[in-house]
């Protein structure tokens, strides 16, 4: 029955070619620039780590109090990184699973070949729990102990893109690299691992950045041999001190941490030693304002942080209403086209066909517009994609991809939706009176 | 003519009314809120820095293994080297000028805090936000800034200090909007500030025009135009340097500066970014905006293809419809314009009240853009433009099937089926 359907539907559409036509491409473009635009989104809004982001949280502690809102920002969110000596006394009462304190650093390279020149690299002061935590994929080697940490431990983990340029690719754990004219020895190379946002440390990387995780360094070393800090630092006061050790002696923010937590206990537990900590510290005469902490977890976190830019979620919004309009418009048009054979139906409603089967029969012809305006919107989607890497900033563009969910998505969307705005037409072709037409004809 | 029967005759097609005046509707919505994005983000991208903005580039560059810049030796250190830099740099060929500087507008990175005119403010309150540039005596010249009051700095006010050494300087250039939001009466001249709560006056020698800030983010757009310029040469392990070159001789001189500098020190890191001309850092930096208009762009133009083919659909159908119905008003002295006019005053009726419901739904998307995105109100201008748009749009489109209309021949009222 249902050849029949299709066959009857072929027929139809191509009695009247320029309206097939016409429709084929709206729901084409429709469907290409909704998918161009959730390609994006879905690029930047994806979990990062989805098998343990519940597992991991980001604690705040109000350490600025109502001065740290004295410019105007409304909400009551304290700083969203953390100062040198509450992110040391953290990682000191190590109280989750693994935590790290974790700053960004940008120092120079000198390559083991001399012909080349200094370069410079991005990465991470971390505590060596961060690798466990992050689950971070290692080619060669590993991370350095917890004794590396203790002993301040001249080591570095490196990603493979570094390695790759320095060592061409070999294995190089025990090597030595020379960073800001001192020398680490190399415990570990990473698999490639670039994650996108850079989760760990949206406060100092924004998120999403064209730089690149080059190499991992102890926090313990980095601030021995006083790497400064690359990235954003906060300040409720200007420190006393100068240099940075002034800065860290002092209360501004630039130091991101993260901690996991297994299960409920164990993030009730940690938000109770939080609070105690600021208790402590408020006794000690430090704060004399509210306890004002906050414990989210990764997705919360990095909803709170705006990670996701604005402008995809207003291009997406404005996308799914052209989408929108454009199904309106095929509406309009199945109807007029559904109408126009009020007396084919009115036969095969007299012939004994029951309003099902005039149902069944204009639903497959929709689909088929939708199934073929999928088709075109896939073609249109993968031109939109590259054409949405010539406009859009290349951190952002650069992650938008097709992959077979996106085809398959595309598709679905496609008939789905010309089947729905097929519905109303086809109510009102079920409808047609087999007498009203036999008589008019 | 009457709109009695034009209205009785839509009354047969309400389905079809409702769905092209409610696709006008969502047209309007979409097409003036995307106008309105756009506009806003090409307004963005037009401000003029406040700067000469050609033959000018930046260099950033980072010295390895340099000290870390704490104590007085390290500094002198630091800062010798920044001067052995600056001479070379000068003595270039078809160089104009240089200057040591902490950031250009534009440049993805800052250093913002605010202006008091009492000593001992909060850091985050002050009477304004501003931002800080540090650079010497040739900060004015390579910028291309314009003073319009006071002085510029002379080699005799530059110091130099480590990058995290929070003393602030004595003397400060200020640009207009910064002074008149300081002192309204327009007398900062001569007029003593403090900077980030600190305790000591900074005063004001000059103003300068305009001076755009480094960041374009939304969390910058309240103090777009107030910066502070401090004569000093901040001394860290890296240094920026800004350099106007003469006309034409941009390329030449940033394609000979990394061989230059490495002739006066090789343990030193420049790469690719490193020499970046203005015209990149501009174009970097409004990328999104750019690429966010084009896309709006895009969706819009889509959008109103759309809309006019549907148009042209389904007014095409309603004319073969009613192919008999036009035969016999020609047939009765109907003229073929009277015909023309029908169809088009038939599609000025929907367009124009779908249009009434697309002001609705365009005002309601903005109010929801605003209260998720920071968007702001839309002016009334935009929806009229919206308007405009739709109902010349419709003309447009319902022309072609109209005069197929106008041109039935009134024989075909003799006809039958």
């Amino acid at each position: 029955m249902l050849g029949y359907y299709l066959d009857l539907a072929v027929r139809s559409l191509k009695r009247s070619p320029g309206l097939t036509a016409l429709m084929i491409l709206i729901v084409g473009f429709g469907v290409a620039a909704s998918m161009t635009s959730y390609s994006v989104f879905r690029a930047v809004s994806g979990d990062p780590i989805p098998w343990k982001s519940s597992r991991l949280f980001v604690p705040q502690i109000d350490i600025w109090g109502p001065r740290g809102h004295a410019d105007g920002s409304s909400d009551n969110d304290p700083p969203d990184a953390m100062d040198y000596t509450d992110a040391v006394a953290l990682m000191r009462d190590h109280r989750g699973k693994y935590q790290s304190a974790m700053y960004r650093v940008s120092p120079s390279v000198v390559p083991p070949d001399p012909h080349m020149h200094p370069i410079n690299v991005g990465g991470h002061a971390v505590y060596s729990e961060f690798f466990a935590m992050l689950d971070v994929p290692f080619q060669f080697g590993g991370a350095w102990g917890a004794d590396g940490d203790a002993k301040h431990a001249a080591a570095v983990v490196i990603n493979s893109k570094l390695n790759q340029k320095l060592f061409g690719g070999a294995n190089s754990v025990g090597k030595t690299l020379n960073i800001d004219g001192k020398d680490y020895r190399v415990v570990g190379v990473l698999n490639n691992w670039n994650p996108k946002p850079t989760f760990f440390d949206v406060v100092n990387t924004g998120g999403f950045t064209s730089g690149q995780e080059d190499m991992f360094l102890p926090f313990t070393r980095a601030i021995d041999v006083g790497m400064s800090n690359d990235g954003n630092t906060n300040c409720s006061e200007v420190p006393k001190g100068s240099g940075f050790v002034g800065l860290q002696q002092s209360s501004c923010v630039w130091i991101a941490y993260m901690v996991q937590l297994e299960d409920k206990a164990a993030v009730s537990a940690y938000k109770d030693y939080l609070d105690g900590y600021f208790r402590d510290q408020k006794a000690s005469g430090r704060f004399n304002w509210a306890l004002n902490n906050r414990l989210r977890d990764l997705p919360a976190w990095l909803e709170s942080e705006h990670v996701v830019p604005s402008d995809t979620k207003i291009s997406l919004l404005v996308a799914l209403g052209l989408l929108v309009a454009c199904l309106v418009n095929t509406a309009g048009l199945l109807l007029a086209k559904f109408l126009r054979r009020s007396s084919e139906i009115g036969v095969r409603r007299a012939l004994g066909a029951p309003r099902m089967a005039i149902y069944v029969q204009f639903l497959v012809e929709a689909g088929m517009v939708g199934l073929t305006g999928g088709v075109l919107g896939l073609l249109l989607t993968w031109v939109g994609i590259h054409g949405v890497n010539w406009v859009l900033p290349k951190e952002i563009a650069s992650l938008a991809h097709v992959d077979l969910s996106l085809l398959a998505l595309t598709l679905v969307i496609a008939v789905v939706a010309t089947m729905l705005a097929g519905l109303y037409p086809t109510f009102r072709a079920s409808r047609v009176q087999p007498a009203l037409q036999l008589k008019t004809n | 003519m009457s709109l009695h029967p034009m209205i009785a005759a839509l009354r047969k097609h309400k389905a079809g009314v409702v769905l092209i005046a409610l696709q006008i509707a969502l047209t309007l919505a979409i097409v003036c809120n995307a106008i309105f994005i756009i506009y806003a983000r090409i307004q963005n991208v037009q401000r003029p820095t406040g700067m000469e903005e050609s033959n000018l580039f930046l260099i950033t560059q980072q010295w390895v293994g340099a000290p870390s810049g704490d104590d007085p030796a390290d500094l002198q250190k630091l800062d010798a080297m920044m001067r052995e830099d600056l001479n070379v740099l000068r003595s270039m060929p078809d160089v104009v000028s240089v200057t040591p500087i902490n950031t250009l507008p534009l440049f993805p990175s800052s250093w913002n805090g605010s202006a008091a005119l009492k000593p001992g403010t909060d850091l985050r309150a002050g009477n304004a936000r501003t931002t800080f540039y540090f650079g010497d005596e040739q900060l004015l010249k390579t910028l291309g800034l314009h003073l319009v009051a006071g002085r510029n700095f002379t080699a005799a006010d530059v110091t130099h200090r480590g990058f995290r050494d929070a003393t602030e300087s004595s003397i400060i250039i200020v640009t207009k909007p910064l002074a008149d939001k300081l002192f309204p009466q327009g007398d900062a001249l001569g007029k003593a500030i403090y900077l980030n709560g600190g305790n000591t006056p900074s005063t004001i020698v000059g103003e300068v025009e305009r001076l755009q800030v480094p960041s374009v983010a939304s969390w910058a757009s309240g103090f777009v135009w107030n910066s502070a310029i401090s004569p000093v040469r901040m001394n860290i392990n890296f240094s920026r340097y800004a350099v106007r070159t003469k006309p034409g001789r941009l390329d030449a001189v940033m394609r000979a500066v990394p061989s230059k500098l490495y002739a006066v020190d090789a343990m030193r890191v420049l790469d690719d970014d490193s020499v970046k001309s203005f015209k990149d850092i501009r174009a970097d930096a409004y990328r999104a905006d750019i690429g966010m208009a084009v896309l709006m762009g895009v969706i819009c133009l889509i959008l109103l293809a759309v809309t006019a083919a549907g148009i042209v659909g389904l007014t095409s159908f309603w004319v073969g419809q009613r192919h008999r119905q036009i035969g016999v008003r020609r047939a009765l002295g109907a003229r073929k314009i009277d015909i023309l006019r029908y169809f088009q005053m038939e599609n000025l009726m929907i367009a124009g009240g779908g249009a009434l419901v697309g002001v609705a739904l365009a005002v309601g998307l903005n109010r929801l853009l605003m209260s998720k995105f920071e968007m702001q109100s839309m002016p009334t201008f935009y929806v009229l433009v919206g308007l405009a748009v739709v109902v010349v749009l419709g003309q447009i489109a319902v022309f072609v099937p109209a005069r197929r209309a106008s041109n039935v021949p009134p024989v075909v009222a003799t006809r039958s089926v």
